[in-house]
């Protein structure tokens, strides 16, 4: 593979031929900022955040959709990239509604992140402070709610629904200021084609999409935990929020099998964990009617009728099913009980279900 | 799967046969477009028109229960044209004369007036899948739920070694697993004729060594399956049940056989996180664990061991199922020490072989795709690289044979079944999210705008439908994405439960009911 050599901010690196400024930055740490930069996705160079300084080009260039060339020497930092970087904010400040103290995406707000890392002032907020956007917030879908007055037009919800998930629900509409991104003909979202995956509300930077929450919480309010989707056989990664031992949320993760992506079931079908449903004692039927019971109580009763059955009619009279929604360590340990303990091989799951 | 799911990305030709997959296992869905879009080709055969119909190059709306037919079709036009892998046969199967012999009889025009599909396109199907360079094949339920399931499974196979679509990237013979772990239990032994590692039960060598594992005498008798326990159920011979985490009073074929069944037991205990339909009729109840609250791994549908990690307390005095069994086996005599779920993820690696290599600390770092037979194996992306885990692979000519139950003047109609996106299984856990609930709230029936309308049936009205087994009411849902004589129920809802109506017909070898194919009538009410 062709390499190229290149400086960034005063230090060499190679990297292979093709790889954009951007890659090439992260490869040395450099946080170099983006809005509409995903690496799933072909680089759009819509939101202009991550320009950087090249010498001798004839302006500054979008890290994310140039290429590397031999020997270029590249700013990430410099004067001129801060100030473009300040002014793209200003800008976007110029319509965008200033509520972040009550604003969902508070936290987890790209805007306000760089807005505090280049040191915007209420200055800079005002200074091309003109109309604010006057979308009408769309509510319908019944996971997550687009206000359009928050949202920068980066366009990577659409890229995502378009190149990833490969919906094509939403597009941008109208041309200057009144741009914004809906389904085709203004429909409403939830007459849309929109499969409420919620790929596009997980990547979204700003407050313009996002999740409804059930239980309120703030971004820095809660523990975030590694694991696998419960429901389907594909073996999505996802982070569950948690608050207060309530799972709140989940956030898709860069797992093997989904790159990032859930469906609807993983990205907002949790509720169910701390339903008050849920089933939180042991219950012994007596006359036809469940009784709360200890454990103790509960598990001598099972573990008695098991040995009770099995001594009497033989252990092929016992049976037990397992399940397909439970680990492999439970399951190991329950064709472990059948055959260890009750000596039958009466074990099976729905796995033809 | 033989392969893995970043390799769609490698596939020229995809071809999806009984899976609805952007609604069952939506992320791969996703996957399937994004590739055509990057220029794959697409073949779909299903009963109905499906998302990937659109994204199609070739959709194929078959008859249901006909797979077999048109797989074997297929492989005719395959031979007749000279396309099949002739090297890859010699090489590395058996049996091909048979199939050949087999499959002569098949063809296109023969197999179009078995499935409905046109002898022109099932011609084209065949080409394109069998002279792409790499053709990776998908399926689901739609192949495996017939009472020759496994004649189905063979057929697709086939067709796959014939064209030499096994042991490399991008191809490969590729079920999609329906639930988070099917795949784990079903390779950590909860199957009543494999131990663990699908080491077969009765094997003297293999009894010998788990019995030496386990410290303990062991049956070598193959158990019954899910279908077959019911039965012995309501047969009084089997007389306690124990179930962990399953719903059969919703996701098995015929439920007043299987509430006889399981009414007939003299003890059936029930370990869920919810009060199942299942739980009801249960004399004890344990409350169990959700996914959030404990630790250990599920295994994917592409045999990748995944960690699930402990995120809230249990909810009530619930407990993780590892741990009711475990105080189970101890109350029984049968002694168990396990302190975690890493500890019994070690002992499934030391009686595992495809397992072996596999501990929490390494999946700390990452998951591992089985088989992974030692510590310092990487895992294996996709299977029978070079050659088949058997040696040859075996060619296993498969005639069709109608279904079990076929339409007649009392019920007309053939009904079919499967899922739908917003709703998982038999709904314990979806119908308690508030959204997808009302997204899809009830049971339906779809059916076509012909038959709807020979019915005096509209788009909304309840519709009565009958089975030799039983009979609900539901409304119907007039679409014209299957055809005349079709009907499509999903199977989640115990209130207008498509499994009143179901066929219990087995395969005669998996034993899996036949839930995709039974008959029915429908009238207005």
């Amino acid at each position: 593979m062709k390499m190229i050599s290149l400086t960034i901010d005063g230090i060499s690196v190679q990297v292979p031929d093709g790889t954009t400024i951007l890659d090439a930055a992260a490869s040395l740490g450099i946080d170099v900022p983006t809005f509409c930069h995903d690496p799933r996705l072909r680089p759009d160079g819509a939101c202009r955040i991550c320009v950087v300084e090249v010498e001798k080009a004839r302006s500054l260039v979008t890290s994310c959709s140039t290429p590397v060339g031999e020997g270029m020497v590249v700013y990430t930092d410099s004067p001129s990239v801060v100030e473009a970087r300040k002014e793209i904010l200003r800008l976007m400040w110029a319509n965008h509604p200033y509520n972040c103290l009550t604003c969902e995406k508070a936290g987890n707000c790209k805007l306000q992140d760089y807005s505090y890392r280049y040191g915007i002032t209420d200055e800079d907020i005002q200074l091309f402070a003109g109309e604010k956007k006057k979308h009408e917030i769309d509510d319908s879908n019944k996971f997550y709610i687009s206000d359009q007055n928050k949202c920068i037009l980066c366009g990577k919800c659409v890229r995502i629904c378009g190149e990833l998930q490969c919906t094509n629900a939403i597009g941008r509409s109208d041309r200057g200021f009144t741009t914004h991104i809906t389904p085709p003909f203004e429909i409403k979202l939830e007459t849309s084609e929109c499969v409420s995956c919620g790929n596009c509300v997980s990547y979204c930077p700003t407050g313009a999409l996002s999740a409804k929450k059930p239980v309120k919480y703030r971004e820095w309010e809660v523990k975030r935990v590694d694991t696998t989707c419960t429901y389907c056989g594909v073996g999505c990664q996802l982070q569950l929020l948690v608050k207060d031992n309530r799972v709140v949320g989940v956030e898709p993760v860069n797992g093997p099998a989904n790159e990032g992506l859930l469906c609807v079931k993983g990205k907002f079908g949790y509720n169910f964990i701390n339903h008050p449903d849920r089933l939180k004692t042991p219950l012994i039927k007596k006359d036809g009617k469940f009784e709360e019971a200890s454990w103790a109580e509960a598990l001598e009763l099972v573990a008695e009728k098991l040995s009770e059955t099995r001594d009497k009619y033989g252990p092929d009279a016992v049976a037990g099913l397992s399940s397909a929604r439970c680990t492999n360590e439970e399951n190991y340990l329950f064709q472990k009980l059948m055959r260890g303990a009750v000596g039958t091989n009466n074990v099976d799951h729905c796995a033809r279900l | 799967m033989t392969n893995s799911i970043k390799e769609i990305d490698k596939a020229d030709t995809i071809f999806v046969i009984g899976s609805n997959t952007t609604e069952n296992h939506p992320v791969i869905g996703s996957r399937i477009k994004r590739a055509v879009k990057n220029g794959a080709k697409l073949i779909v055969a299903d009963p109905r028109d499906i998302e990937l119909s659109k994204h199609a190059t070739h959709s194929m709306r078959l008859k249901p229960g006909t797979n077999i037919a048109l797989l074997n079709g297929m492989m005719n036009v395959i031979i007749a044209e000279g396309l099949q892998a002739e090297e890859y046969i010699k090489e590395r199967t058996e049996n091909y004369d048979e199939l050949k012999e087999l499959v002569k009889d098949y063809t296109p025009e023969k197999v179009e007036e078995i499935t409905g599909i046109p002898a022109e396109t099932i011609k084209e199907a065949a080409r394109l899948y069998a002279t792409s360079e790499r053709s990776m094949l998908f399926y689901a339920m739609g192949i495996t739920q017939h009472s020759t399931g496994t004649q189905h499974v063979f057929s697709i196979a086939n067709l796959a070694m014939l064209c030499g679509m096994v042991g490399k990237e991008g191809t490969g013979v590729n079920p999609l697993r329906g639930q988070n772990n099917v795949q784990g239990a079903c390779d950590v032994g909860c199957l009543p004729n494999f131990m663990p590692g699908y080491q077969k039960v009765g094997d003297p060598v293999v009894m010998e060594k788990f019995e030496k594992a386990w410290g303990t005498k062991l049956s070598d008798k193959v158990g019954l399956t899910v279908s077959e326990i019911i039965h012995a159920a309501e047969e009084g011979k089997v007389k306690t049940l124990y179930i962990m985490g399953e719903n059969p009073m919703v996701s098995d074929p015929d439920i007043t056989h299987v509430k006889k069944g399981l009414e007939n037991l003299d003890f059936l205990v029930v370990q869920d996180i919810f009060l199942t339909e299942t739980a009801e009729l249960a004399d004890v109840v344990l409350p169990a664990a959700s996914f959030a609250e404990k630790d250990g791994t599920f295994t994917n549908t592409e045999r990748r061991v995944q960690r699930i990690r402990k995120a809230i307390e249990p909810i009530g005095q619930s407990r993780a199922d590892w741990e009711i069994i475990q105080d189970i086996m101890n109350l029984m005599g049968y002694t168990q020490n396990f302190k975690d779920a890493a500890g019994i993820m070690d002992e499934i690696a030391a009686v595992t072989p495809q397992y072996a290599g596999i501990d929490y600390q390494r999946l700390e770092n990452g998951s591992l795709q089985w088989p992974c037979p030692t510590k310092d194996h990487p895992g294996t992306g996709y299977l029978h690289s070079g050659k088949f885990s058997r040696g040859k692979g075996l060619f296993k000519p498969s005639p069709y044979t109608p279904a079990d139950e076929q339409p007649d003047d009392k019920y007309p109609l053939i009904l079919t079944t499967g899922r739908v996106l917003y709703h998982y299984h038999t709904r314990t856990m979806t119908k308690r999210v508030e959204g997808l609930e009302a997204l899809v709230p009830e049971s339906y029936i779809e059916i076509s705008p012909y038959t709807a309308g020979k019915l005096s049936v509209k788009d909304g009205d309840t519709v009565k439908v009958s089975s030799r087994r039983g009979e609900v009411a539901v409304k119907a849902k007039v679409t014209d994405r299957l055809d005349d004589d079709v009907v499509f129920m999903p199977f989640h809802f115990a209130e207008g439960a498509a499994n009143m109506l179901t066929n219990t017909a087995l395969d005669s070898i998996a034993k899996i009911p036949e839930l995709k194919v039974c008959a029915v009538k429908v009238e207005k009410v």
